[in-house]
């Protein structure tokens, strides 16, 4: 099945040879020179990287033309120049999965929320929000969902201490060794 | 046909209450001959006590406090084991297991080689009752104590009372009404309003939601119940419980040796035995009609803030109930106490009984019991809303059907 | 009486883990509801961060204590990936064999779980009778009952004994006996068990994949996706099963929740028995990975709940950089209001036991 021909019939998931080229193909064509990043990275599995203003677009042309129906999964990533908003989206019809990441800049960690596309997008956003301090906008209700309502801090950051034993942490790397 | 072990409760308990006024008037008396001013007051006191009415009045209490005794101590621990090592066996397990041999006490504690808390786990249920005793007391903060304190003694009392009309053979029983039937019926009806001020008083909304429920379902059952003991009574013309048994001990058919006794369940009743098994299986609230207590969805339903002995009685007075529903079901439809004419002697015209009335009695209501406990561990719970269809929307329509089926019947023998 | 709140949770007898449900009732009818997760936060991302990557296995076994291999096994996948290791065949059919019997024994303690929510006490005394069956075989294998650390980055930590492959045929024709004789009449059977789960506690298939619903309360829904087939990983494409899916009327009420799931354990019988045919008999079942990994990995397995996913970063370190953790019953909580609308309290139970909830993979 091709990837941008509309489904039809009951759902019934087994996976296509190939569909991550054609996915990647059809992205290329109409986002071009707006993917920073894009490639195959394993069979079935392909993997753009975007500005986060562009989420909205690839998101909206993901699920409604090339029929990527699930929402997998939201991480969010602090890597210590900028954040991450990774997104899997998977196709039901061909097995495809692609890897979409969002870069953020550290001091402004504002984002566009998916929840207009995919509903699934709520939790996943809330705890982004709850652990990284990743600001969903758009989102009905974006407050703490597995930390307490009055916690202050975002635990995922970089700079939020980590409660590390010293017997967990081998005494070579401890003398600042590797 | 068949003989009752104890003739009259009342004859017995009467030579009892002399023994037991004997002994009092012998103390007092010897009480007053050691200390001689004291005589006169004493020997009237005595001779008050003796006299015939006073006697009466001391035989009825006595009376009572054995009916209690036999029904609570020795009926109810029994049920409760029972359905304890049953429904645990039909789950593949030991079951319940502290017996005589778990007692720290002499001589129970001197074996080495038997294991204490392998036996056959009769005392598990007293154990069971002591822990609740010794529980705190506690009442919410919020709730309405004059309320909360009087709703298990409410339901505590009332179905206590059904074993004053309940008799348990053609002798053992406290007062034969001849509106026994009705007075027992009456008396089962009474507890649903102590669920109800339970969950109420409490202020909790769990208990409010499950006392509800409890009224809307009981009230919902008890119609139907009413509605086939009417129909009954086309059959037997009398609400008295011994007459219902009098009249099912005769034969309804013949085959050589063997004799097949005219039981209500036998006849046009049998409609009426369907519709009162399942209200009286509502009434008990057991499952599959226990959302009331549902432990799955409500905590422990309008139970919830008991603790203690609050709570020990009333889920204990729940098996009482059993037996007394039980009770009720085989005096009104399973032929109540008779049994087969060659458990009896005939000494001149004195019964003597191999295996008396009680026990005929005993075996239907266990055996009830058994079928009730069988039921209730296979099946899940019925929803709120299914319960209550199936009382108004089934069995009423059936027990109405039930009344004109007997009633047709009457009107066809005459 | 007006509409109010109440809380089934946290602590509730029948609510399976720790986790708070506010449901508003009308009378009887519930009119919305509003999960309360986080209640066994543990904090698993953070952690894994400062833990070298095999000792994250540690973590991971405990996210779902009930299902643990499947855990881990994702994450080594995702590390796999991301470092680029490839597990010998023989390893493949060890994780197999493992995550199958792990999934039997995961939904029989949902059964268990699931019985005395209906007030069918006797299901639970059953299902843990069977489950014994399964977790000796477990125990066989790996070590432990529970959290045993089976697998490892490049395979699984130990060989099988030499008398599995007899222990696990007798298990599994017990297994097999028992859920013909005695499961189906006491549950399939029962009508009283149909008046409660048959159209209760409905989702349709485009909510239920629009809100991000997976597993088998998906399959339920009509809807022919499972990751062993979708993406088969290991030696999945080897075996021959049979995707459980619901395709009557009445789709994506509780029963067909519960016979999907209920279905799936004979499916994965007859996998491990095929496993045990077309399994190597000697070979290696361990690769070395490398200490350090550099770049993204990411996998997903069907887990017993539904679709399990890890997203694994690593900067060059001994450690991960960053670990998520995808867990299915974070997202079907999402959906659970849709469910409950419209149902009667005394249904709450019904519909949260029969989606499966383990609170350990929910609030990580």
């Amino acid at each position: 099945m091709s990837a941008s021909t509309p489904p039809v019939g009951p759902v019934i998931g087994r996976p296509v040879a190939g569909i991550e080229q054609e996915v990647l193909a059809h992205l290329r064509q109409r986002f071009g020179a707006k993917l920073v990043d894009a490639k195959v990275v394993r069979p079935l599995v392909a993997e753009v990287a975007i500005d986060r203003a562009d989420l909205l677009a690839v998101c909206q042309y993901l699920k409604e033309a090339l029929a990527f129906e699930h929402l997998g999964c939201i991480s969010a990533v602090d890597w210590k120049d900028h954040y991450e908003s990774v997104y899997h989206v998977e196709n039901y019809y061909n097995g495809c999965v692609v890897q979409v990441n969002a870069r953020i800049p550290h001091d402004d960690p504002k984002i566009a929320s998916v929840c207009g596309l995919w509903n699934a997008a709520n939790y996943h956003e809330r705890e982004a929000w709850d652990l990284m301090g990743i600001v969903y906008e758009g989102h009905p209700n974006l407050e703490r969902i597995l930390l307490p309502k009055d916690f202050k801090f975002f635990p995922l950051r970089k700079d939020f201490p980590q409660e590390v034993d010293r017997q967990y942490i081998s005494r070579r790397k401890l003398r600042g060794g590797k | 046909m068949s003989a009752p072990l104890v003739p009259s409760l009342f004859g017995a308990c009467y030579i009892l209450t002399g023994w037991i006024v004997w002994i009092i008037n012998w103390i007092l008396r010897a009480i007053g001959t050691v200390i001689p001013p004291l005589f006169p007051p004493l020997d009237a006191l005595a001779n008050w006590l003796a006299s015939a009415p006073i006697l009466t009045v001391l035989t009825w209490l006595v009376m009572t406090l054995v009916m209690v005794v036999w029904a609570c101590l020795v009926n109810l621990l029994t049920m409760m084991w029972v359905e304890r090592k049953f429904y645990s066996r039909l789950q593949d397990r030991y079951g319940i297991m502290i017996s005589i041999w778990s007692l720290p006490l002499w001589p129970f504690n001197r074996r080495k080689d038997v294991p204490t808390h392998k036996g056959w786990g009769y005392l598990q249920n007293v154990a069971d009752g002591m822990k609740l005793l010794q529980k705190e007391n506690l009442v919410p903060a919020t709730a309405d104590s004059m309320m909360f304190n009087t709703a298990p003694a409410w339901i505590a009392g009332t179905t206590l009372m059904i074993f004053a009309a309940l008799p348990w053979s053609s002798g053992l029983y406290v007062a034969n009404l001849d509106l026994g039937i009705l007075f027992i019926l009456a008396a089962f009806s009474l507890a649903p309003l102590g669920i109800l001020i339970a969950g109420w008083s409490a202020n909790n909304k769990y208990t409010l939601v499950g006392g509800l429920r409890s009224a809307a379902m009981l009230m919902a059952y008890e119609i139907p119940l009413v509605l086939v003991v009417i129909a009954l009574v086309f059959t037997t013309g009398s609400l008295d419980p011994k007459v219902i048994v009098t009249q099912q001990e005769r034969p309804l058919l013949t085959l050589g040796p063997l004799v097949i006794p005219a039981w209500n369940l036998f006849g046009v009743q049998a409609i009426g035995f369907v519709v009162f098994l399942v209200a009286i299986i509502a009434e008990m609230e057991r499952i599959p009609f226990d959302l009331p207590e549902a432990d799955a969805e409500l905590v422990e339903g309008w139970t919830t803030e008991l603790s203690g002995m609050r709570f020990g009685l009333v889920f204990g007075f729940k098996w009482l109930r059993m037996i007394a529903g039980a009770g009720l079901l085989s005096i009104l439809y399973l032929g109540g106490w008779s049994g087969p004419v060659f458990t009896t002697l005939y000494l001149g015209s004195v019964p003597i009984p191999i295996v008396p009335e009680e026990i005929w009695f005993m075996l239907r209501v266990y055996l009830l019991g058994l079928f009730f406990i069988w039921l209730s561990w296979s099946i899940p719970r019925v929803r709120i809303d299914q319960i209550l269809n199936i009382g108004w929307k089934r069995l009423i329509p059936l027990s109405l059907l039930a009344i004109v089926a007997a009633a047709a019947v009457r009107v066809v023998t005459g | 009486m007006p509409a109010f709140w109440i809380n089934m949770g946290p602590q509730h007898p029948m609510t399976h883990g720790l986790w708070n449900m506010k449901v508003q009732v009308d009378g009887e009818t519930i009119t919305d509801a509003r999960p309360e997760l986080g209640y066994l936060h543990r904090g698993v991302e953070k952690i894994s961060e400062v833990r070298e990557f095999q000792k994250v296995i540690v973590l991971t076994d405990r996210l779902c204590y009930v299902s643990s291999i499947t855990w881990s096994h994702a994450y080594c996948l995702a590390v796999e990936k991301m470092m680029g290791v490839e597990v010998p065949e023989r390893g493949q059919w060890f994780r197999v064999i493992s995550l199958e019997l792990q999934r039997i024994a995961s939904h029989l303690m949902w059964l268990a779980a699931y019985g005395p929510d209906l007030g069918l006490l006797t299901a639970l005394l059953w299902s843990l009778r069977e489950r014994e069956l399964f977790l000796d075989l477990i125990q066989l294998m790996s070590g432990m009952r529970m959290n045993q650390n089976y697998p490892r980055i490049g395979g699984v930590r130990n060989d099988l004994p030499e008398n599995f492959d007899a222990m696990c045929k007798r298990s599994i024709a017990h297994f097999l006996r028992k859920l013909e004789k005695e499961y189906e009449p006491l549950l399939h059977e029962s009508k009283v068990f149909q008046m409660r789960t048959v159209g209760v506690g409905k989702i349709s298939a485009a909510e239920a994949i629009n809100w991000g619903v997976t597993g088998p309360n998906l399959r339920a829904c009509g809807v022919d996706v499972d990751v062993r087939r979708l993406d088969p990983y290991e030696t999945y494409e080897d075996v021959d099963f049979e995707v459980q899916t619901w395709k009557g009327p009445d789709a994506g009420d509780s029963y067909s929740r519960f016979i999907c799931r209920f279905r799936e354990m004979r499916e994965s019988c007859s996998i491990i028995l095929q496993a045990l045919e077309k399994m190597p008999k000697s070979g290696a079942y361990r690769a070395k990975p490398p200490r350090r990994g550099e770049g993204e990995g990411y996998a997903r397995t069907e887990d017993s709940r539904g679709e399990a996913l890890f997203y694994v970063c690593g900067d060059g370190d001994d450690r991960p950089y960053r670990v998520k953790i995808r867990s299915p019953i974070f997202c079907t909580m999402a959906a659970t209001p849709i469910m409950l609308r419209g149902n009667k309290l005394a249904d709450v139970v019904a519909i949260l036991g029969s989606i499966d909830v383990c609170v350990g993979e929910m609030d990580k």
